[in-house]
């Protein structure tokens, strides 16, 4: 009897729980569908890497041209040549990018040395400044400053250092540098603040501990704070080896001059430069399309060493 | 009782401050100061730069203080065409690209949040992976071309409507908040979308803030997008207008002879040279953010700490 009253009731009311759980995705669907078209549409738009695409035709009307660019890329010498010295500004930049990597971590070490709040939290606010305007910003930045007609040349005339104009930006000297100081000035100070609110939850009491039982300032710091922060770095350390080709092309598209571009081309200024510049949209789509790959293929290998490793996946 | 025998002596020793310590100090806080200031000084030259006389700064004597204050430079610049069309457009992405990134943040964290959704684990797995991988540049544009987005203003709105990052940020934040209020609400009757708005929108607003914040900083920064998908003048971001005028000379000798009427005449120390309105653009671009930052900064932290929390 009761069963019998109970039964319909359990049944109407989990066909009304999935008619719910069905309105909820219909609520997301509209989003779901700009996922796709913004993200996933366009790897369609890889088949173009096989064809000899030329803009105004459509696609079916293009040439088949299988591997022809993929080919192409490592054909001549002279293609070779550049790709590699493509790769190898691209592995200058994230090879410096990595090795300066310690150096927020260092910037966050001391700054917590500091006792002074008002001084602490005046540096930290100035210091992430620069990380919140534009590459093109920077450039003029960088233009006002160190142009042949900027303060740093006027400065260095009036003092009699040089009598003709340094040209910094004009010239291929020391590009990777400058490129990595650049870096530095915008992003070091933001780059220390993930490692500041870490230790702004840091129990006091181990420093305490340890003062007691005689341990210096250095050994305070490399013992107790270094520690705290190295989780965080060993995560921001992965993403960057998995970013190892990305580094962005605005940077080095804004710097960039007929003087350093020796230097200052990586892959993705490059593929730009084939895409837009010379129109090649087949050779360019090969080159993003192994670019992609790639990236991906280092996240997944990083992923899992972490995985091993840690315990912990990354992503 | 133990503690505070720890605490005192923990004093003691503090108070015995070793030479090693002073110069410690010493030299810890001259690097800060130093390197503040090299983040600083750019932003505070340039500004002194436009509000000084221009014949002066054009020598380079503008070096700490501003001279013969003028504020000629500014004037002429808002005069010039297509800066007035482009502070709209850049205002104009920034007020919509960010509202629109904001709720839609929002309203997917907490839809994902809802363990009853039909296959919802596939759906934000669906979304969540595209963070990691990107079809390039061509596909992009070739999509955009197949959509007629390149040259429109929803090129700069539509593609950062979904954002992964930002909807985990709210997701793990709904998350961490008791569900009790949504039960009770459900209880009394409440749809979905009415506890959304009456209920999550208020109760997130912290972490909404900070979503908002460094959307509209990114929006009024980006440039890319100008440069790859606009060619129509009149959807120039401010951004892309002071790359021309930076690199394109041609671009600023332009302005200038259509500006030239009455500037020619000037005398030198209000007259517009190239670097002037360089200068000058690039104070008006920088300036929002230099307004926005110090409101802003807190809400900076706490959105990276979440964000770092997640792993």
């Amino acid at each position: 009897m009761d069963k019998a009253i109970t039964a319909p009731k359990a049944k109407s009311k989990k066909r009304k729980a999935k008619d719910q759980s069905f309105k909820y995705f219909l609520l997301v669907a509209p989003f779901l569908v700009l996922v796709f078209i913004f993200s996933y549409l366009p790897l369609y738009g890889w088949s173009y890497a096989f064809f000899d695409y030329r803009p105004p035709l459509k696609l079916s009307q293009c040439e088949f041209v299988g591997w022809k660019w993929f080919k192409y890329l490592f054909g001549n010498p002279m293609q070779i040549k550049q790709l590699i010295n493509v790769l190898k500004n691209t592995f200058a930049m994230s090879g410096l990018g990595i090795l300066t990597s310690v150096l927020p971590l260092a910037f966050a070490v001391f700054l917590n040395e500091i006792k002074c709040k008002w001084f602490k939290k005046l540096v930290q606010t100035l210091t992430t400044i620069p990380n919140f305007i534009s590459w093109i910003l920077v450039y003029s930045v960088a233009f006002s400053l160190f142009s042949s007609s900027g303060m740093v040349n006027h400065v260095l005339q009036d003092l009699g250092i040089t009598t003709d104009a340094i040209k910094f930006l004009e010239s291929d000297s020391h590009t990777w540098i400058t490129m990595m100081l650049w870096g530095l000035w915008k992003g070091l100070g933001w780059g220390a603040i993930m490692y500041l609110a870490a230790l702004a939850g840091a129990d006091q009491e181990q420093y305490e501990a340890a003062r007691v039982d005689g341990a210096g300032r250095f050994k305070l710091m490399w013992h107790i704070t270094v520690p705290q922060l190295l989780p965080t770095y060993f995560v921001l350390l992965m993403m960057s080896i998995a970013n190892f080709l990305s580094n962005g092309m605005e940077q080095y598209f804004i710097f960039s001059n007929s003087f350093n571009m020796q230097h200052i081309q990586v892959l993705d200024l490059y593929i730009y430069k084939i895409s837009m510049g010379s129109a090649s949209f087949s050779l360019g789509t090969a080159l993003s399309m192994m670019k992609s790959i790639i990236s991906v293929t280092l996240l997944w290998v990083v992923n899992t060493l972490s995985k091993v490793f840690r315990g912990e996946s990354i992503i | 009782m133990s503690k505070e025998t720890n605490t005192t002596a923990y004093k003691a020793k503090k108070k015995k401050i070793t030479v090693g310590d002073i110069s410690f100090n010493i030299i810890n806080y001259a690097v800060f100061i130093i390197f503040t200031i090299i983040c600083i000084y750019p932003f505070y030259y340039l500004i002194i730069n436009t509000i000084s006389s221009n014949d002066l700064s054009n020598n380079g004597v503008i070096n700490f203080l501003p001279r013969k204050l003028q504020f000629e430079n500014y004037k002429q610049v808002f005069k010039l065409s297509g800066l007035s069309a482009a502070a709209t457009i850049s205002l104009g992405r920034v007020v919509i690209g960010t509202l629109c990134t904001t709720l839609a943040s929002a309203f997917l964290g907490f839809m994902f949040s809802q363990q009853k959704m039909w296959m919802r684990k596939f759906w934000y797995r669906f979304m969540c992976i595209t963070m990691y991988f990107n079809a390039g540049l061509i596909p992009m544009y070739i999509i955009m071309l197949n959509l007629h987005l390149n040259n429109s203003f929803w090129v700069y709105i539509l593609p950062a409507i979904v954002s992964p990052f930002n909807i985990i940020l709210v997701k793990t934040y709904i998350e961490s908040i008791s569900s009790s209020l949504q039960e009770a609400a459900e209880i009394d009757g409440a749809g979905i979308v009415t506890i959304f708005v009456r209920i999550m929108l208020p109760i997130s607003k912290p972490i909404l803030a900070t979503i908002a914040i460094f959307s509209a900083v990114g929006q009024w920064n980006s440039f890319q997008d100008t440069l790859i998908y606009i060619t129509d003048q009149k959807l120039y971001s401010l951004q892309y207008l002071l790359y021309k005028y930076i690199n394109e000379a041609s671009t600023l000798a332009n302005v200038m002879k259509s500006n030239g009427g009455a500037a020619g005449l000037a005398n030198l120390a209000t007259k517009q040279t190239a670097t002037s309105i360089k200068m000058t653009v690039s104070v008006i671009v920088v300036f929002p953010i230099l307004m926005v930052y110090p409101f802003a900064q807190r809400y900076f932290t706490t959105g990276i700490m979440i964000g770092s929390v997640k792993g």
